[in-house]
């Protein structure tokens, strides 16, 4: 025995796995791993911020209700909202995006891994800052408060004479740090799709999942930055003595708006564009015929990302911006929907003379289908700026981009769960609570967000604490508060189907849903290096190539 | 017509919303309290319902067919047992039919623009005529404050102004400012909202064409009591509103029998917050008293303005408004009837 090998006693190891198991996930840099700690991450969060909308909800309930006081109220939606984008929606989407871009593209790791792993902590940390206001958000000299500022903190509200203590401080570096992280991220994703590919894969044979993160990550790189400069400038208006938007001192509230929007808009496609990869993915493999169009689809997805830069001020259309501002800004807004409403022809088109498999995934993308066409019809509605000045600000504002967050975003992530759950885990989700979880989410959503329209045009504004007997809102508002809870239902019974089938469910095999990429040629779950040997695509579907050798897919491209 | 345009949007959201029926039971129209914007009693308001209703239209027909596609794909083209494992034929695209559904939405958005940005102009850019009324809104955590600096009126949280015929129109014209945080003005049956923002000067108008109490509030989060920030605009027959206008001009009635309320308000931190027109009280902050019991409301809304609530709302502000920015003054019982007699002298 030479004297630089160290002899660890064995027992000790094995007395204590669990350790083991936990520093692996603590200090790992696998993609996949990252992946899912983003998304378990994002899954805490969701239950949170949920808990938060219930606690809206029933102080909603009937008029002059008193569950919560104003001051909780505020705190609630202020937190809700910012819980909802920033650590739910995003990370839930970039823990996907970690976990199947390098699978899909043929790589064994994202670009840089170790970035990766930064990214991550950086984001959670950002939550854990956010919830740590609840304890430190009134600094020393009191019990601590959540900022209740709204989640988008309008000047001079955020100012220090409107906002004292921390509170909002906890909210400014909350979304600094988590933006931070979320740059990290886009960079990865880039530089992995860009460098990574493997042998044959051109861009134009790309899945459609890693065109639309590209195009994500691209925007995410302009959408986040200005936000985070925003973020600093409001650091040096309430420690360092600027006046950017300081309204007393000659600052201006409208220029927070705007650096806010021109993050703001972009963000919303930042979230749904890789749901449109997820119904990409899904829709060809369960209607059994590939993507309808797949350039145009491409196409139309840049197309989107080009023009959502050029939108956000119909967020702005009551703040008394000139009549040539209002109409520029109602085009644009206009126009987007026309790339939105090819990728829906187009996945209509993909389902158009398939063999449908209605599995639960697909239910969810239906779905998916259904509610983001009338959250689109909606949001024409707005992008007409004069209709925007009655409903801006309203409860059917507040109904719209729920249609498109809860309607659009999350369903599509449940059918994400479902499709790639077993590739994640090895295990089955089951069908039979997949089916309660969809009808029952399905009912509760309806029941919720067709409804809070109506209030809206009834002139019911949002973000108030309690409102007056005898203006047709009480009823509608209980209907609205029902569907929360049946809602919340049905996120218990995904929980449970989490839980049970990680444990219990049927053994999944490589390729459950006779699927065409390349993340379906590998075992489940995928091994650390996710490919024995890199492998040469000569097609957009090479999983069909090899099944069907008589008839692949690159004879025709 | 307003019936007529109630129908329409009420066709329209049914075609738009087929299949959600729940709120077509709801009263849609303004009864006393209404505040949809469906109903409108306004110029602004009408061309936006009017605007308002051919999107509807356009969307719920475009919802139809869309929906219809979609239905009709999900149901035809379902696996089905006799497949028997065999795929179905792999279609990879086209571009006549690519190009067929990017041109076709692109006429609709060309034509929805165009109705739009009529309305835009006509709203935005209207003159102002000479017979207009200039009112100076002025947004408060969480209160109104409204200003006719033509006519040297300072009132709170209740407009008047006259009713405007559309052969003779006598618009009011609002400038909107803010002393604090955003603040949004929003009277549904009268104009879209515009938003008070301190250092951006904001303008709307409207012209009611029928009298009556219309109701709003504000609509941009403004703090702790953004929910209680009401607004109600009475809109008057010419002479009404003359008389109301002469009776603002005046002076606060002087009523020897309320002298120790007005000395207890005089001694009291009241008057830096308060103002009482022809009194020392002269403070800024708060609403004007000078003809407070002109006022159905007091609280920007919160409470009707009865003996009980004003003496409440002076001991306890938070009972009523819990975050107002009016403090409890702690007066005794004996001080605080005496001030409360002293508000109902002001009328």
């Amino acid at each position: 025995m030479s004297s630089n090998v160290i002899t660890v006693p064995v027992g000790q190891i094995e007395a204590r796995p669990w350790v083991d198991e936990l520093h692996q996930w603590l200090t790992t840099v696998d993609h996949k791993r990252l992946g899912i700690l983003y998304i378990v991450s994002a899954l805490l969060f969701l239950v949170i911020g949920g808990v938060e909308a219930l606690i809206i909800r029933v102080q909603l309930m009937h008029s002059h209700n008193n569950f919560v006081s104003p001051e909780v109220f505020n705190r609630m939606f202020t937190m809700h909202g910012t819980t909802m984008i920033f650590f739910v929606a995003m990370p839930v989407l970039f823990g996907f995006a970690n976990y199947l871009v390098p699978l899909m593209i043929g790589a064994r790791d994202m670009a840089f891994p170790r970035l990766n792993a930064f990214s991550f902590w950086l984001s959670f940390l950002g939550g854990l800052l956010l919830y740590f206001s609840f304890l430190g958000g009134s600094g020393l000299y009191g019990a601590g408060n959540a900022p209740d500022v709204g989640w988008w903190s309008y000047a001079p509200l955020g100012a220090r004479a409107f906002s004292p203590g921390h509170s909002s401080d906890y909210w400014t570096l909350a979304l600094l740090v988590s933006g931070f992280g979320s740059i990290g991220t886009a960079i990865n994703i880039i530089a992995t799709i860009l460098c990574l590919r493997c042998p044959g894969m051109k861009l134009n044979r790309m899945p459609l999942l890693a065109w639309l993160n590209l195009v994500m990550a691209g925007m995410v790189l302009l959408a986040i930055t200005p936000l985070s400069a925003a973020q600093i400038m409001l650091l040096i208006d309430r420690y360092l003595g600027g006046h950017f938007f300081d309204t007393q001192a000659g600052g201006s509230a409208v220029l927070w708006m705007h650096f806010f929007w021109i993050f703001g808009h972009p963000e919303v496609y930042i979230l749904i564009i890789p749901c449109f990869a997820f119904m990409s993915e899904i829709i060809p493999v369960f209607s059994r015929k590939p993507i309808f169009g797949y350039p145009v689809m491409v196409a139309a997805t840049v197309c989107i990302a080009f023009v959502s830069l050029s939108v956000w001020a119909h967020h702005m259309f009551t703040i008394g911006m000139s009549s040539y501002a209002n109409s520029f800004f109602t085009l644009t807004t206009m126009v987007i929907a026309v790339p939105t409403g090819i990728k829906i022809f187009n996945w209509i088109g993909t389902m158009w003379g398939g063999k449908i498999q209605f599995k639960t995934a697909m239910l969810f993308s239906i779905a998916f289908l259904f509610q983001f066409l009338i959250a689109g019809l909606t949001g024409v509605m707005m992008a007409c700026s004069p209709f925007d000045w009655q409903l801006s600000l309203s409860y059917f504002v507040v109904a719209h981009f729920h249609y498109v967050i809860v309607g659009g975003i999350l369903f599509a992530l449940f059918g994400a769960f479902y499709y790639w759950y077993p590739k994640m885990t090895g295990r089955m989700l089951s069908e039979r609570l997949g089916r309660w979880h969809f009808w029952l989410f399905l009912i509760g959503f309806h029941l919720t967000f067709d409804v809070m329209h109506i209030p809206g045009i009834l002139g019911m504004p949002r973000r108030i604490y309690t409102y007056e007997p005898g203006r047709g809102w009480d009823t509608l508002n209980l209907i609205v508060s029902i569907g929360a809870f049946i809602q919340a239902i049905a996120i218990l019974v995904f929980v449970a189907n989490l839980i049970i089938s990680y444990f219990k469910g049927a053994e999944a095999g490589n390729d459950p849903w006779d699927a065409w990429t390349l993340e379906w040629s590998v075992s489940s779950p995928p091994p650390a290096y996710n490919f024995a040997t890199v492998p040469t695509v000569s097609s957009r579907r090479p999983l069909w190539d090899l099944k069907h050798p008589e008839d692949p897919d690159s004879r025709y491209e | 017509m307003k019936s007529s345009l109630e129908c329409g949007w009420q066709i329209a959201l049914l075609l738009f919303w087929s299949a959600s029926p729940l709120w077509a039971a709801e009263p849609g129209g303004s009864t006393g309290q209404g505040t949809s914007i469906f109903s409108p009693a306004s110029t602004p308001a009408k061309s936006i319902a009017d605007v308002s209703v051919f999107v509807l239209v356009i969307t719920g027909i475009i919802f139809l067919v869309v929906f219809a596609l979609l239905l009709y794909s999900v149901v035809r083209f379902r696996g089905r047992a006799t497949d028997g494992g065999r795929e179905p034929a792999q279609v990879y695209g086209s571009m006549q039919i690519e190009l067929a559904w990017t041109i076709i939405p692109i006429l609709i958005v060309v034509v929805l623009f165009l109705a739009t940005a009529r309305v835009i102009h006509a709203v935005q850019d209207a003159p102002e005529p000479a017979g207009a009324l200039d009112v100076i809104a002025i947004g408060h955590q969480y209160w109104w404050e409204f200003r006719y600096p033509k006519l040297g009126i300072v009132t709170a949280n209740e407009l008047h102004i006259p009713v405007s015929d559309p052969d003779h129109p006598t618009p009011t014209f609002l400038q909107l400012l803010s002393v604090d945080t955003d603040h949004s003005f929003w009277v549904p049956e009268l104009a879209g909202k515009t938003d008070l923002i301190p250092n951006h000067p904001n303008r709307m108008w409207m012209d009611p064409q029928r009298t009556g109490v219309f109701m709003g509030q504000c609509a941009q989060y403004c703090g702790t009591q953004h929910a209680k920030m009401l607004l109600r605009v009475s809109v008057e027959r010419a002479d009404d509103f003359g008389a109301w206008v002469h009776a603002q001009q005046k002076p606060a009635v002087e009523d020897a029998g309320a002298i120790a309320g007005r000395q207890v308000f005089e001694h009291n931190a009241c008057m830096n917050c308060h103002a009482v027109g022809g009194t020392p009280a002269d403070g800024r902050f708060g609403p004007d008293l000078t003809h407070l019991m002109s006022r159905a409301t007091i609280a920007a809304g919160a409470a009707e303005n009865t003996h009980d609530n004003l003496r409440l709302w002076i001991q306890n502000p938070s009972a009523i408004k819990p975050g107002s920015l009016m403090p409890a003054m702690q007066l005794s019982d004996a001080d605080l009837d005496a001030v409360v007699s002293y508000m109902e002298t002001l009328h």
